[in-house]
């Protein structure tokens, strides 16, 4: 049985094309796909993310945990609010998931997994936290809506109303505050300003339909993968899996090393890939044929071997072919791409391909 | 089904068929199929002086989110690709059974044109496939 998020209704009304997304009926598009991402890059879009899955993790355990389950050290969050992008980690090094998260106070922290991924994060976290004084809760309970594009911090402060809304716009990157049952965060996977809310599923479409009636779109998932790939954000599944570490998905700035005495899971496996070298890179490539790059291609780099594409896509912003994609060292500036049997050149660039509406190329 | 669509001829594969009268057809994807795929933006048409049985993977239409064969209705050699779509694969988008015609094929044999579906017999497939 297909889950519905408690905005079922609302997507269908605003003639949503729905599609199966990890077990969950989920919009696609409504409309033009195209449009979507444009009126994100130009203006305000609001996403239903409420199939991801938000833990509370509490007690006196929480904090070291945490330290030992993560990647990252969430002994950054120095202030409540603040927010942390990890990995999490097999003892291999492989990674189990991607999730972003918030400190909210002593003894308590919010985390969001992806929602693919649920069921074995929610069974490798109970595990891990067998250890240590911690209690996790799954907040079946909350609905979250990403509101992303130039206009949307000003338009959410507005649906928000009030102190709410003030205290909203208050927000540095990357920080979150708690407002009543709504949880605020300037955090977003499009590469443009905006906030994650969270807020109780029977709040949802009347908050959902006032953020619509203030002049924020809704966004299927189509747009929010071109927009996120333009951001040259990795999705998980697909540019990053149990097979691959940190260190070869290009997210090596989220590994926290020192103190050299926390003892992360990974952390071994980690030193060891570190120390034996030669990593493969993970770039950008922007595709200057003509065609579409689309995950898992075939990439060859004269002199240096083969890689693969891990996403790829046609970017609306930039009116071509880009992607992501795991390459050997040593590639430089080109490369060719396989589709279809053509080789087709490739040009390598760093990511992001464009960040708050602008090419980065 | 559109005063257009009367005029065509359909396969199981979503292609339509528009007999040119003088032995050749024109070829594209049907409403329902551009629907489906969303957004194109990049569309590889055959190059003219090749050789198609019925059914070969012939051409491809990429959306935003993935690529698709396009398959050769029947028999014959294509005559031509629609160069406009290179630069506006949304043709197909806007005007699928007009303006974004994908090919243009001399058939080996006229009469095969009968093997394919008619307009209503198509939107009854379509119907049928849900």
């Amino acid at each position: 049985m297909t889950q519905r998020t408690a905005l079922h209704t609302e997507h269908l009304a605003a003639g949503a094309k729905m599609v199966d997304f990890a077990g969950w009926d989920m919009p696609l598009h409504y409309g033009s796909q195209l449009e979507e991402h444009h009126r994100v890059r130009r203006g305000a879009g609001v996403f239903d993310v409420s199939h991801m899955t938000v833990l509370d993790l509490a007690g006196p355990g929480a904090r070291d945990f945490l330290r030992h389950l993560l990647a990252n050290d969430v002994d950054r969050l120095k202030q409540p609010g603040k927010a942390l992008y990890s990995c999490m980690l097999q003892a291999d090094g492989g990674v189990i998931d991607d999730l972003i998260t918030y400190y909210l106070g002593e003894g308590r922290y919010r985390t969001v997994v992806n929602a693919a991924t649920r069921d074995k994060d929610l069974a490798w976290i109970r595990h891990q936290a067998e250890a240590f004084e911690v209690v996790v809760t799954v907040r079946d309970d909350l609905s979250m809506l990403a509101v992303q594009g130039p206009n949307a911090r000003t338009l959410a402060a507005t649906v928000l109303g009030g102190e709410a809304g003030m205290r909203a716009l208050e927000l540095s990157i990357f920080q979150a505050v708690e407002l009543g049952e709504r949880f605020v965060a300037r955090t977003g996977y499009t590469g443009e300003d905006g906030f994650e809310i969270m807020l109780p599923n029977e709040e949802a479409a009347e908050f959902w339909r006032a953020l619509l009636a203030a002049g924020v779109h809704p966004i299927g998932l189509g747009a929010r993968d071109t927009l996120r790939l333009e951001a040259g954000m990795n999705l998980y599944g697909t540019d990053m899996d149990e097979t691959i570490t940190p260190l070869e998905c290009g997210l090596a700035w989220t590994l926290a090393w020192e103190p050299l005495s926390r003892d992360f899971i990974g952390r071994k496996a980690l030193e060891h890939q570190r120390a034996e070298g030669r990593l493969r890179r993970f770039v950008g490539l922007v595709l200057e044929d003509r065609g579409v790059l689309r995950g898992h291609q075939r990439v060859i780099v004269e002199g240096s071997g083969e890689g693969e594409t891990t996403s790829g896509t046609f970017s609306p912003t930039l009116g071509m072919a880009i992607a992501l994609a795991r390459v050997p060292a040593g590639t430089e500036e080109t490369c060719e791409v396989e589709i279809r049997g053509k080789r087709l050149k490739a040009r390598v660039v760093k990511p992001p391909f464009v960040r708050n509406g602008q090419s980065c190329l | 089904m559109s005063q257009q669509m009367a005029e065509l001829k359909f396969t199981r594969s979503h292609e339509w068929v528009r007999d040119n009268g003088d032995g050749s057809c024109t070829v594209g994807i049907t409403d329902h199929a551009q629907e489906l795929l969303g957004d194109l933006v990049f569309v590889e048409p055959p190059e003219a002086g090749r050789q198609v049985h019925a059914g070969d993977a012939c051409a491809v239409v990429e959306s935003v989110k993935a690529a698709s064969d396009v398959y050769a209705p029947l028999a014959g050699e294509v005559l031509e690709g629609n160069e406009a779509l290179a630069d506006s694969p949304e043709l197909i988008n806007q005007d699928a059974y007009g303006d974004g015609w994908i090919f243009r094929l001399r058939l080996n044999a006229v009469g095969d044109l009968a093997e394919l579906m008619d307009a209503d017999a198509y939107t009854a497939f379509v119907e049928a496939e849900g």
